[in-house]
């Protein structure tokens, strides 16, 4: 006892210098005022910079008139729209790529995940050569393969390629039929949302019926003709309101329909290729991180093995695959930046020229960090939910 | 107890038969790994479609269409497009490659000059190449040689201005040659960074922390051409006036510590593998931080963590080809440019540089792959499970 009190009042013996607190606060110390300064160093400087260019700090050269135009926009967009409103369309079509692109990403990358799995040879090898190339050359320049390298030396209109359904394929990019939704079609749209929403009801049912009684119901085949069934009634019943505008051979150029441009065309394709290679790695790694025990002890309780994958496999792989997939998808989303070399009208391509144009160069960088921050933060939060749906409950 | 008159002990193993003729040889690995099942069979079929209908084509366009050597564009163009070949024909252009090979190579650094890079070339391979061989002696002092002593004589060489050397600009720096350097330097610069970073993350002292954690969060929340746009139209704004920064070392410092952030990431990973035991075994011995985290720590962790660090790397050499959005002519870039050279202006000129690019950014990044899968079983001291 009365060994411990002296322990006690006997702190330290040796020199203040080598106590870790006191180091730690002044090591700290000595961060936060070097980290001051430079901080003031650097905003005397730019101010200084500033003044000496004449450029006005702030965000108000956004209501200017950016006086630019920009090949692709989903909003109505003309260079008299403001440098606000080009940065939006940049941001959407950030978003649209991304989008397209993750959901590309995600089917190739499962299918030549699996394919890495096969028990066919020929198929293993197929999808090894697929990996390993993608993996092992820059983003870029797959890019520009798609861009220069396949797109460019397309025939030119005149000679466009036909596809399947009226669609065609020439040097300016690929066209489609652009659907015209006619008087009533509003009906389809809320059959559709109906037909999603009964199936998913549906198979809400089902489950609990095969939980309390173990009678399977053919929750898949009732969803589809829900989801497809209902907008296809609807669609008769009101009518047919729905037709088509073919892309037509004119003199020059292929006239009506829906163009598809170069740019985004070897974008997409390229952030699609790119990053399935990685996301096939992952599910592989997903997949083989199930034990085999898994696998027999279902086999074991009689399941077939479409339901052992479905049932078993499946969910456990999710697990390891949901946190690696979600920095692919932040990877590709970061990416699709590489649009500017191609001159696809991204957010860093549309904030670049504006940035060029008025000189805001602190706020322009500021904007695209703080849009790219963003995007990220949501992406992850939206895995995370996910994520935590698909996490192992344990007691 | 029953008696057996006839009773039989076999005392010695019958030979091992050779497995059932239907079990071995061509025939059973196809049955095996080709037709298993009926599904195996279309899946064959599909496969065997696939490759017959690409295989032909790329053999046909890469090495029997392909034109090797040519003065210009004639030998890649068909009659039509105003060349030599016939109408309909498609080949790789090798010969465009091989006519700027040198500017693949080096840019646009003066041709009398060249002997300096390909000397700083031989001196990186022959300090390199014993490094990564594990059984060559004397690791230290050839690490402090190529990490060391090689950046301030590839710098004296490259650049140039003393001992009689010309001086080149960075500007006409260009091709393998810039990917290489940046991806040199930011190698050698990113992971003693990153470690620093991956430290401060784990350390007790909250401001540091806090600074830690905002800097790696931000940088690996936006894209790599933020950050080059960062560095090439911020950093000249936030010096005082006058004072400016080569461009070659603006991208150079982008890249770094774009990496040194994803490099603090894996390095994190690996400290946090290692048990606590580990940190409380070195503090009971009585050693202070930095001994801990360099004797005991790191040692562990960084084995922990080696295919991570490669794969950074090889993301790195991949991302230098970024470089081109602010107009700098790496490997990638000066291919892009010699596109459009009107001497050499073909359809097939830009698949054939852009398949030339490609196949040297994967032989790189494929041997970096391989050679960290070799360390890592070489490394592999059964700790992990």
């Amino acid at each position: 006892m009365a060994s411990q009190e002296v322990l006690r009042e006997e702190p330290s013996r040796g020199s203040f210098i080598n106590d870790p607190r006191v180091r730690g606060i002044f090591f700290q110390a000595l961060v936060l005022v070097l980290l001051v300064a430079g901080v003031w160093w650097v905003t005397h400087n730019v101010i200084v910079n500033l003044a000496r260019l004449h450029i006005a700090s702030g965000f108000g050269f956004l209501k200017g008139r950016a006086g630019f135009d920009i090949s692709e926009s989903a909003i109505a967009y003309s260079s008299d729209s403001t440098y606000f409103r080009a940065i939006l369309v940049g941001f959407i079509n950030t978003v649209i790529v991304a989008v397209v692109g993750i959901i590309t990403a995600t089917i190739i990358g499962f299918i030549v995940g699996i394919g890495r799995l096969s028990r066919n040879w020929l198929i293993r090898k197929i999808c090894t050569v697929y990996v390993e190339i993608f993996r092992n050359i820059p983003p870029l320049l797959v890019i520009f393969f798609w861009y220069s390298g396949v797109l460019a030396v397309l025939p030119p209109p005149r000679e466009s390629i036909n596809l399947p359904f009226g669609s065609f394929l020439n040097q300016r990019g690929f066209y489609f039929p652009r659907a015209i939704w006619g008087e009533g079609s509003w009906l389809i749209l809320v059959a559709l949302l109906l037909g999603i929403a009964m199936a998913w009801f549906v198979a809400r049912k089902a489950r609990q019926r095969q939980m309390a009684t173990g009678q399977p119901f053919p929750v898949l085949w009732t969803s589809i003709a829900l989801i497809v069934g209902l907008p296809l009634l609807a669609y008769a019943l009101s009518g047919f309101p729905l037709s088509f505008e073919f892309p037509k051979q004119s003199t020059f150029n292929l006239v009506g329909g829906f163009q598809v441009r170069p740019e985004f065309l070897s974008l997409y394709l390229a952030l699609s290729c790119y990053t399935a290679a990685f996301i096939a790695e992952i599910v592989r790694a997903g997949i083989r991180g199930v034990s085999t025990g898994q696998t027999e002890a279902a086999a074991a309780l009689g399941l077939r093995s479409g339901s052992i994958l479905r049932l078993v496999v499946v969910p456990q792989a999710m697990r390891i695959v949901i946190p690696p997939l979600t920095s692919q998808y932040l990877n590709l989303t970061k990416n699709s930046s590489l649009a500017i070399a191609i001159g696809y009208p991204d957010l860093t391509a549309t904030a670049g020229t504006v940035l060029n144009q008025t000189g805001q160069a602190v706020e322009g960088v500021v904007i695209m960090m703080a849009v790219y921050l963003a995007l990220s933060l949501i992406t992850s939060a939206i895995m995370n939910v996910v994520n935590a749906r698909m996490a192992l409950v344990e007691r | 107890m029953q008696e057996h008159d006839m009773s039989w002990v076999r005392t010695e193993m019958t030979l091992a038969q050779p497995a059932p003729s239907s079990e071995r040889g061509l025939t059973a690995w196809i049955r095996k790994n080709l037709i298993a099942t009926t599904g195996d069979a279309i899946l064959t079929i599909v496969g065997i479609a696939l490759v017959a209908m690409i295989l032909p084509q790329i053999v046909n366009w890469a090495f029997i269409n392909a034109q090797w050597i040519g003065p210009d564009r004639s030998v890649c163009a068909t009659v039509a497009q105003g060349g030599i070949q016939p109408d309909g024909w498609t080949g790789a252009c090798w010969a465009f490659v091989n006519a700027k090979f040198g500017q693949f190579m080096f840019g646009t650094y003066p041709v009398e000059e060249r002997w300096r890079p390909i000397v700083v070339a031989i001196l990186f391979v022959a300090l390199l190449v014993p490094l990564l061989i594990p059984r060559v002696p004397r690791k230290g002092l050839n690490a402090i040689l190529l990490f060391l002593a090689l950046p301030v004589v590839a710098f004296v060489l490259l650049v140039g201005g003393m001992f009689g050397l010309p001086h080149v600009e960075t500007s006409r720096w260009g091709g393998l040659l810039v990917t290489l350097s940046l991806s040199f330097v930011g190698i050698a610069v990113s992971l003693p960074i990153g470690i620093v970073l991956a430290l401060g993350r784990r350390s007790n002292m909250p401001i540091v922390k806090l600074l830690c954690v905002i800097f790696i969060e931000t940088v690996r929340g936006i894209p790599l051409i933020t950050v080059l746009f960062f560095a090439s139209v911020m950093l000249p704004l936030f010096l005082p006036a006058g004072v400016s920064f080569d461009k070659f070392l603006r991208a150079l410092i982008g890249v770094s510590l774009f990496a040194a952030a994803y490099m603090a990431e894996v390095v994190r990973g690996g400290l946090q593998a290692i048990p606590k035991g580990q940190y409380e075994g070195a503090d009971s011995l009585g050693l202070s931080y930095w001994q801990k985290m360099g004797l005991v720590v790191m040692p562990q962790a960084l084995k922990l963590v080696i295919p991570g660090i490669v794969n950074t790397f090889i993301g790195m050499f991949k991302d230098t080809s970024l470089v081109i959005v602010i107009s700098m002519f790496d490997l990638l870039g000066i291919v892009k440019q010699n596109f459009s050279d009107a001497n050499w202006a073909t359809p097939q000129t830009a698949r054939s540089g852009l398949v030339f690019a490609a196949f040297i950014f994967w032989l790189f990044c494929f041997g970096m792959s391989r050679y960290s899968m070799y360390t890592e079983r070489r490394l592999d001291t059964g700790h992990k499970r």
